[in-house]
């Protein structure tokens, strides 16, 4: 099945300089936004333009429709969400920090008819099974209850200049080489790697803890621990093996030592203004580096422990739902397919969101600013669906998982009062806790 | 005779109508948002509940679990901890800055510097949580400060250190509840009567002597109101630990409140969230009851 799909994927690079697919849908039965003015009741993030852009294209195309838009802030929604989507004015749309616990509940439409006729389900599958659940409440299989509306993909940005300064050439291709230019930033007098890590804005070592983990492990037991697969387990050998690099790395003073207090925000401006030669960091950042260090932003992906291995990513759709009872949903449908498929929808996304705008295999990729650091993502999220080595965020395993077990066992990490082993089995023991209620 | 004692019980109703029709706004005010909440939270806290789907009852199950929450008692130790920045310093500092703005800076001097002490009561929370963590950064003002005095061996990320982030919040909270013992206690030294320091002068009473002899016990009654407030704004305290911190680094300024929260809201676990809300506010309560009989006593010396 991962050879298929990574078939599948490749097709879609190969054929997308050739081939100018037109999407071709039944005209009968596929839901649309008519010709009755609709206002769509939508709830997004605050500081992501790309819903919006997208939202006010789609007016320009579709000027019956127009909006409602609220936003608030990512860990706000993480926490409204419920009641919104069980409110009296259920969204049309609205951007879902997690959903299994939503789809569970019934609070969002299950939208495989959806999917049915606008012929989502000959997309590439990754793009749909991070939000796929089935009744069990694992995640990866069942019906479909969220689209995306990109696909972001993380990594390592590295600030060209600084890199040249340490003789790094190429981009390293295992972990080793990657682990000696870091050893040599420092020797330099740079700092090797910048991340933030404050409990605001979520413990940011979990980015390169992560990629180790899929760098000296397979990511299969990382997804099904992320789906929560029955008996599944962060506790595996390789995964210490991954946090005793953490570890060191942290030993080695490779990071900011005020690490602990540092929000996302002031990371990146850290960064962007020459502080730290590497950063893990996703590529919905790209559109701000490209901005901030034009030129000077290059980005790879985790080199693998072993030479010749694949490297890793943790790639998720920017997820959105339909509420249960909302009122447009034919609407709010139309709009997800009309983001993936309109050319001038996916230039957005590429554009704004920096993101693969995914959608069907066979559609051309819009073309990206020569020098933008979003040519290099979006090359390496090829060599990632080649290989199928996608995974999900560690930290959204569990609702809670994040603020309770991985942000303070990380912060301890740094603060020297935890250990590799120690931290795998504390989040363990969370995980366990949490999804025994 | 029949007619006149109608109209007296029929005066006496309307009175005590007026008076119910004043009290109403507020006692409705008071029962939707702290009454009914109150007994809502009571009656959740014995349940399993998701906040929207079907409530379990699960009897005392919930008091049970709460307290298997890892670190819960370092929470509530930290919430104790916070006491001394929210309560202690605040209460005896303001004192001490209420006495000195009584004695000494009588007039638009004092005026100045009450208001310049009360603002933090007056700026949104949030607002001077994100520039407090700009101050307290490691890049940040307090530190450079620091370094040019010649300090730079003690700079560090003051909220992101593990021994030093909970001085920090409670640095936050002596900001925010300073003006507000300041002003209070203040306002009940201008009710003392002067004559009691002109003789104390006239026997040659310094600043300390009045300070320690008339001005505090006299003053025991603000003084347990500002000790009541502010010990509650300790044992129950979010949003200056939310905004500043949020709990971290590793737990090292997590208090109950912001267990509570995350429990509600994050895990959607609304029972066991109330339970724990329960539990601290009979935790605030015996801390508090002491308190309240203390200055009440007073209350009736005076």
């Amino acid at each position: 099945m991962k050879r298929k799909i990574s078939l599948i994927l490749s097709t879609i690079v190969i054929l997308a300089g050739v081939l100018t697919a037109v999407p071709s849908f039944a005209e009968e039965a596929t839901p649309s936004c008519g010709t009755e003015p609709v206002t769509l009741n939508a709830y997004f993030e605050t500081g992501f333009d790309i819903p919006f852009k997208l939202a006010e294209e789609f007016t320009a195309q579709y000027p019956n429709v127009t909006w409602d838009i609220k936003q608030d802030q990512f860990t706000n929604l993480i926490n409204s969400t419920p009641r919104l989507l069980s409110g009296d004015n259920p969204p049309d749309l609205i951007r879902l920090p997690t959903m299994v616990s939503f789809a569970k509940q019934g609070l969002l439409k299950n939208l495989d008819d959806y999917a049915a006729a606008f012929g989502w389900d000959e997309w590439p599958v990754p793009q749909l099974n991070q939000n796929r659940v089935a009744e069990d409440g694992t995640r990866g299989s069942g019906a479909l209850y969220a689209m995306g509306l990109n696909y972001s993909l993380t990594g390592i940005f590295y600030n060209k200049e600084l890199a040249a300064q340490i003789g790094m050439t190429e981009p390293p291709k295992t972990l080793a080489e990657f682990e000696d230019l870091l050893a040599k930033a420092k020797e330099a007098g740079l700092l090797p790697i910048m991340q933030w890590g404050s409990a605001k804005s979520g413990m940011g070592l979990a980015f390169p803890l992560q990629a180790l983990m899929a760098s000296v492990g397979p990511v299969e037991p990382i997804n099904d621990w992320i789906f929560q697969k029955p008996s599944a387990t962060i506790d595996t050998p390789e995964n210490l093996i991954a946090a005793q690099h953490l570890e060191q790395w942290i030993k080695n003073g490779y990071f900011p030592p005020d690490i602990n207090a540092i929000e996302y925000t002031d990371a990146n401006a850290r960064f962007t203004q020459g502080e730290g030669v590497f950063i893990f960091n996703g590529d919905w950042q790209n559109p701000a580096y490209d901005a901030d260090m034009p030129g000077n932003i290059g980005f790879f992906l985790m080199p693998p422990a072993e030479a010749g291995g694949s490297p890793a990513a943790m790639s998720a759709p920017l997820t959105f739902g339909i509420a249960a009872n909302a009122k447009n949903a034919d609407c709010a449908a139309f709009f997800f397919n009309w983001v993936a498929t309109n050319e001038t929808a996916r230039q957005i996304n590429v554009d704004i969101g920096g993101s693969n705008p995914g959608g069907p295999s066979g559609l051309e990729m819009p073309t990206v600013a020569e020098g933008s650091v979003t040519n290099e993502t979006l090359a390496a999220g090829v060599v990632v669906g080649e290989a199928g080595t996608s995974m999900d965020f560690i930290a959204n395993a569990t609702s809670a998982i994040f603020a309770q077990g991985w942000t303070p066992e990380l912060q301890k990490m740094v603060g020297g009062r935890q250990d590799a082993a120690g931290l795998l089995r504390a989040v363990q023991a969370e995980y366990e806790r949490q999804l025994a209620e | 005779m029949f007619f006149r004692r109608v109209s007296l019980s029929r005066g006496i109703s309307r009175e005590t109508l007026i008076g119910w029709l004043f009290v109403l706004p507020a006692l409705l005010m008071y029962a939707v948002f702290v009454l009914v909440p109150l007994l809502m939270s009571i009656q959740y806290s014995f349940f399993r509940w998701d906040g929207i789907g079907p409530m379990t009852w699960v009897g005392l199950n919930n008091y049970a679990t709460v307290l298997e929450v890892p670190d819960l008692l370092g929470t509530i130790f930290n919430a104790f901890r916070l006491v001394v920045f929210f309560s202690f310093i605040p209460v005896s500092l303001g004192l001490v800055v209420a006495s000195v703005i009584h004695r000494v800076a009588t007039g638009r001097l004092g005026e100045i510097a009450r208001t310049v002490l009360f603002l933090p009561q007056v700026i949104p929370l949030v607002a001077a949580g994100i520039i407090w963590g700009w101050l307290l950064a490691y890049p940040g003002l307090i530190n450079q400060v620091l370094r040019a005095i010649g300090l730079g061996a003690i700079t560090r990320a003051w909220l992101g250190d593990f021994d030093w982030a909970l001085p920090a919040v409670g640095f936050i909270g002596i900001w925010v509840l300073l003006g507000f013992c300041t002003v209070l206690l203040w306002t009940g030294m201008t009710r003392l009567d002067s004559a009691l320091y002109e003789s104390a002068r006239i026997d040659g009473a310094g600043w300390l002597a009045e300070f320690v002899n008339i001005t505090v016990p006299l003053l025991r009654h603000e003084i347990g109101v500002c000790l009541t407030v502010t010990v509650i704004a300790a044992l129950a305290a979010f949003d200056i630990v939310y905004v500043s911190t949020a709990g971290g680094p590793g737990n090292s300024t997590a208090v109950p409140g912001i267990q509570i929260y995350i429990l509600a809201f994050t895990q959607q676990r609304i029972g066991l969230a109330s339970a724990l809300a329960v539990m601290l506010m009979v935790m605030v309560l015996v801390v508090i009851l002491p308190l309240q009989r203390l200055s009440r006593e007073t209350h009736y010396e005076n």
